[in-house]
């Protein structure tokens, strides 16, 4: 593969529009900055002379300290921004918020919004970087790379690897982008949950489906769990989350009584005894708190890396 | 790139390296408490170098090596024409108290030691630094920057190119000279 210096796009938007260079790229640069936030002295100069807003009008814990951090490991000026504090309230539109804020001298914008499509959007209106940190049921780009950088870590080459999404794939912008990722980087995936949370024509991005939990996971090297967003259900999909667990709920037990280890993953928020249990998401196989660890070297490495494309 | 002069052959480029460990094992003695540190990439290949002969001449094995890389603290990344590549740093000792033998193989401008030297603060507070280079491209510099230990003092202008070969890399150690990149 043909190697690369420079990401090929201004924004993060999505998986979808990446080359898997840029995703090598990318990864290659975060073990760097991942060396650095191991070091007693946890921060370079690179982006002090960058201003970044993020605006998160929807809630989160991990992804906006995340990248907070990572944005204030590269020494850049932050300004943070959340809806239910804003003049959003008074009923101004995205555009006139975020050229408001851009008016101060902006040059990069990390938002997560619940519109899916926020992001593009933005991106043909302003001057700025944009980096989606999450957009509705779309895409959460930065997740699927701090995933797939985390499973290269235990598995480097994931060509040919079988990788099992499961839970609720139809709300889960981390499944999207989790697909996308994995395909470009020549792994099987597959997914796996009650028929009514996947999507129906989800094979046509490249993935098999399997409904059945116990035969998804014999055939999985990795498992990456994700949790059933009620917040999103317009109308009930499944009929209790009691049920939900203990058909596809994943606990010691289940695994094992497999032939072989599944290293399991979750983006978090963990709903104990619903996906997972206790002792499967505080077991030797979760790989769960390496991915928050690497979360932030992989957010350090698109700053950067978009910060050197500006100019 | 135009066709370049070799103003270091091979059987020279090997008495200036024995030079300059030698220069080193003079000033530093026992060696205590003292760390070469190479500036990736090329500097590091020096810095394994003069390592090399110094523990083999007096047996010092405690003589720490670092490789430092500098990407992130250059204050022209956003502005260059070429994007720059990060290599790795591997520094696994505090630099706190220690003398610290900052190794580069060009020094040019003086702004990649300039990067290198606040990238050290971040391993803590060095006793001392010194700089040994292999070409020290002496009217070029930008800023107030020299070395303390030098293999070899180019004299050129501005446009000229000045390329260290190391054996195990290309064909054999040399030094070439361009009339232009």
């Amino acid at each position: 593969m043909a190697e690369t210096k420079e990401l090929s796009s201004k924004h993060i938007l999505g998986i979808k529009n990446l080359k898997p260079e840029d995703l090598h790229l990318i990864f290659k640069t975060a073990k760097n900055f991942k060396e650095v936030i191991n070091r007693p002295i946890k921060k370079v100069p690179s982006l002090r002379d960058v201003t970044i807003a993020n605006l998160f009008f929807e809630n989160s814990t991990r992804t906006r300290i995340s990248f907070e951090l990572a944005e204030k490991r590269l020494s850049a000026d932050v300004v943070n921004f959340s809806a239910g504090s804003s003049s959003v309230k008074k009923g101004e539109t995205l555009l006139d918020t975020v050229n408001n804020i851009l008016s101060m001298k902006v040059d990069m914008v990390v938002m997560r919004h619940p519109a899916p499509g926020a992001c593009a959007f933005l991106a043909q209106n302003i001057e700025a970087n944009i980096i989606n940190a999450g957009d509705g049921t779309h895409e959460h780009p930065t997740q699927a790379l701090l995933d797939a950088y985390s499973m290269m870590e235990v598995i480097p080459q994931l060509k040919g690897k079988n990788v099992l999404i499961c839970g609720d794939i139809k709300h889960s912008r981390v499944a999207l982008s989790n697909i996308f990722c994995l395909t470009k980087l020549g792994a099987n995936v597959k997914v796996c949950g009650p028929p009514t949370l996947i999507p129906k024509y989800i094979s046509k991005l490249g993935v098999s489906v399997e409904y059945n939990m116990r035969k998804a996971l014999e055939w999985a090297d990795i498992a990456n769990v994700l949790r059933i967003q009620l917040e999103r259900q317009d109308i009930r999909y499944i009929p209790s989350l009691r049920e939900y667990a203990q058909y596809y709920g994943i606990d010691k037990t289940l695994l094992n009584s497999l032939n072989k280890p599944v290293v399991i993953m979750h983006p978090g928020p963990i709903n104990r005894g619903v996906e997972i249990s206790s002792d499967v998401a505080d077991s030797d196989q979760s790989i769960i708190l390496q991915q928050v660890e690497n979360g932030v070297a992989v957010r350090m490495a698109v700053l950067y890396l978009l910060a050197a494309k500006r100019k | 790139m135009s066709k370049g002069r070799t103003i270091l052959t091979d059987k020279r480029f090997e008495l200036t390296l024995q030079r300059l460990a030698h220069e080193l094992i003079e000033n530093y003695g026992d060696f205590e408490n003292t760390c070469i540190i190479g500036v990736q990439e090329k500097g590091v290949i020096l810095a394994e170098r003069i390592h090399k002969l110094i523990v083999e001449t007096t047996k010092y094995e405690h003589l720490q090596l670092g490789k430092l890389d500098i990407t992130f603290y250059r204050d022209d990344f956003r502005t260059r024409v070429e994007p720059l590549r990060a290599s790795s740093t591997e520094i696994d000792f505090l630099i706190e108290g220690k003398r610290v033998i900052l190794v580069d193989d060009v020094l040019y401008t003086g702004r990649t030691i300039q990067s290198a030297l606040a990238a050290l603060q971040d391993f803590g507070r060095p006793d001392q630094v010194e700089l040994l280079c292999m070409v020290d491209r002496r009217f070029n510099r930008h800023l107030p920057i020299q070395a303390d230990y030098i293999g070899i003092r180019v004299d050129a202008v501005d446009e000229a190119y000045v390329k260290v070969e190391w054996k195990g890399y290309e064909d054999r150690d040399r030094i070439l000279l361009f009339a232009a990149k």
